[in-house]
């Protein structure tokens, strides 16, 4: 009986291994990274401080991003991330991004090589599950098991069962990853892959991008999902080619793995998805949405603030103008997407199109600040949660889409297709 | 460990951001974290809520983010337990991290409502409702799980074991 990629990528971790794993088995595992934030840092440090322990395990994997509630919001932020660096600087961590040189974490790391094929990381986020797409087994945690981790670079795992989902058929235009996984959390629910590990596969997103595969990646979590992964291939191998600077393995789940469920999707005739409030199974085609005005458009997050994303939003906004009863805010993932944006021209397309750029950050994502929503006010994101309150009030509402949906509803004042352009 | 308390019953999909709004992030104690457990889904909780209460909740309660901040609320808030259909993996590991019981029990949450008193015997994984008279049993942690709980927590877990490998 043969493995799925988590199984054989936990199975090389093993403090006492490698051995054969199965779903259920609970496993000590070694860790290739380990990953906080400005909010989940304070506490991990406050635990890791308890340990008595007066080194991380290895300083070259240890990453700290100061990305949620940066450039600094309130004082209270600003003193959390002050404790951040302080830790940073004092235990020689060479990989701690603040602002200027920072960008959204699950953009950040990938782009920076931090994370390779084959890796098994753990993070105080629970979008870490993004460096799936890379063919690595990367999964969220809470502080304190962070804290645990830095410290001896191990951490404990039950090993998940995975559901495969294979997606065949070409995409219709404007359809992307974010469609896809809304699509597919739409189907199973958002405990529909909950403990579990989801492994997509198929010809379709064999033709993704990575930007796409992270996309799809990222949103495991929200169907419950432990991790979420791609097979490595051509397209993973040019992604870090030049950045990864260290050996990596590559692997492939088994022809007779053993999955708790594979779930075949026609991906032809998925439509452009918008998940309602206040769920992110909520989904619906956009042709059946209705007319739902908004007030903020949102492009960006560690879901959606790669160049990709920023292309397909500024093919949309190009010579015209963001709807006067919106704000149309555009985060770039990364300095360097940033960077990148500014120069293809987009940038200058957004500005002219009446839209505002901002500094990488989480910070509407979460309701943390730069757009946070008064009651009654709705807003399409390209973000991954719409939960009551996430962007702000607890009146306010959050409608889930892609890059082309957001920057095309940004422009109308209402949910659209870029069709109705 | 015998625990008893009031029932605070809520429904599925109780989120990270309910239980603790990102608004409050900046905030990391305990005690400041629980003035606003729940304010999302329910103001009400964390005025009245009473030491050793007991949250009971649908399925996969705590799904979305990874904030440890969200058992910390419910514990701050003096919540003795939570006894939910299911629980999402991150809140389950950071409870269990924590020192926040959690029990899984869909039988015992489908016949329990808000205001019943239920009893809740964390050795054996018993429930009783007090109300009803019914008594529900869950099934117990598997070892290595209860081996953290037992020694209070990851953090003396941890330090158990590093003084262990040093000896």
């Amino acid at each position: 009986m043969g493995h799925t990629l988590a199984e054989k990528i936990i199975a090389d971790h093993l403090l006492n291994g490698p051995a054969e794993v199965w779903p259920g088995d609970l496993v000590e595992v070694h860790v290739d990274l380990v990953l906080a934030n400005d909010i989940t840092a304070p506490i991990a440090l406050r635990e890791f401080e308890k340990l008595g322990v007066q080194r991380v395990f290895d300083p070259a994997k240890v990453v700290l991003v100061a990305d949620h509630f940066t450039p600094n919001k309130d004082i209270k932020s600003a003193e959390q991330c002050a404790q951040v660096r302080r830790f940073a600087r004092e235990l020689g961590l060479p990989h701690y991004f603040d602002v200027g040189r920072m960008g959204i974490e699950h953009v950040l790391l990938p782009e920076q090589g931090l994370v390779a094929p084959g890796d098994l990381v753990v993070g105080a986020d629970s979008h870490t599950c993004t460096y799936g797409a890379l063919g690595a087994f990367a999964t969220g945690m809470g502080s304190t098991d962070i804290a645990v981790a830095m410290a001896t670079g191990q951490t404990w795992l039950r090993v998940p069962e995975t559901i495969r989902i294979v997606y065949y058929g070409q995409l219709q235009p404007w359809v992307g990853g974010k469609d896809l996984i809304l699509y597919t959390i739409g189907k199973i629910g958002v405990d529909g892959a909950r403990y579990m590990a989801m492994e997509f596969a198929g010809p379709t997103v064999d033709t993704l991008s990575m930007d796409g595969r992270f996309t799809m990646a990222n949103m495991a979590i929200e169907a419950g999902g432990k991790a979420g992964l791609f097979a490595c291939d051509e397209t993973t191998r040019a992604y870090v080619h030049g950045r990864v600077k260290r050996p990596f393995r590559e692997y492939q789940a088994d022809p007779d793995a053993r999955y708790a469920r594979v779930l075949e999707i026609d991906a032809s005739t998925i439509e452009p998805q918008v998940a309602f409030p206040h769920l992110p199974e909520n989904t619906r085609p956009v042709s059946q949405v209705g007319e739902v005005r908004i007030d903020q458009a949102v492009i960006g997050s560690c879901t959606n603030g790669r160049l990709e994303d920023l292309r397909i939003a500024a093919a949309i906004l190009r010579g015209r103008r963001v709807h006067p009863d919106v704000r149309c805010i555009i985060i770039p993932g990364t300095q360097q997407v940033y960077l990148d944006a500014l120069r293809e021209g987009l940038i200058e397309t957004f500005i002219e199109a009446g839209a505002a750029v901002s500094t990488p950050t989480c910070g509407p994502c979460l309701g943390g600040h730069m757009g946070i929503l008064a009651a009654g006010e709705r807003a399409v994101s390209t973000t991954n949660r719409n939960f009551r309150g996430r962007m702000g009030h607890v009146d306010s509402e959050v409608y889930l889409a892609g890059p082309a949906v957001a920057a095309a509803s940004a422009v109308l004042g209402r949910i659209a297709h870029p069709d109705e352009l | 460990m015998m625990l008893s308390g009031t029932v605070w019953k809520y429904g599925d999909n109780v989120d990270t951001d309910v239980i603790i709004p990102a608004r409050y992030l900046n905030l990391s104690t305990p005690e400041e974290l629980a003035k606003h457990c729940m304010e999302d889904i329910d103001p009400t909780f964390a005025g009245a809520v009473q030491a050793g209460d007991i949250i009971v909740a649908g399925d996969n309660f705590g799904c979305g983010s990874s904030r440890e901040h969200a058992p910390l609320a419910i514990k701050g808030a003096g919540v003795s337990c939570v006894v939910a259909r299911s629980f999402a993996r991150i809140f389950y590991r950071n409870a269990i991290n924590i020192g926040l019981p959690i029990l899984e029990c869909p039988q015992a949450v489908d016949e329990t409502e808000s205001g019943d008193r239920l009893s809740v015997d964390l050795r054996t994984g018993t429930i009783t409702n007090e109300r009803t008279g019914r008594t529900y049993h869950t099934s117990p942690l598997p070892e290595f799980i209860m081996g953290i709980v037992q020694s209070g927590g990851l953090i003396p877990y941890t330090i158990k074991r590093l003084q262990g490998r040093n000896r």
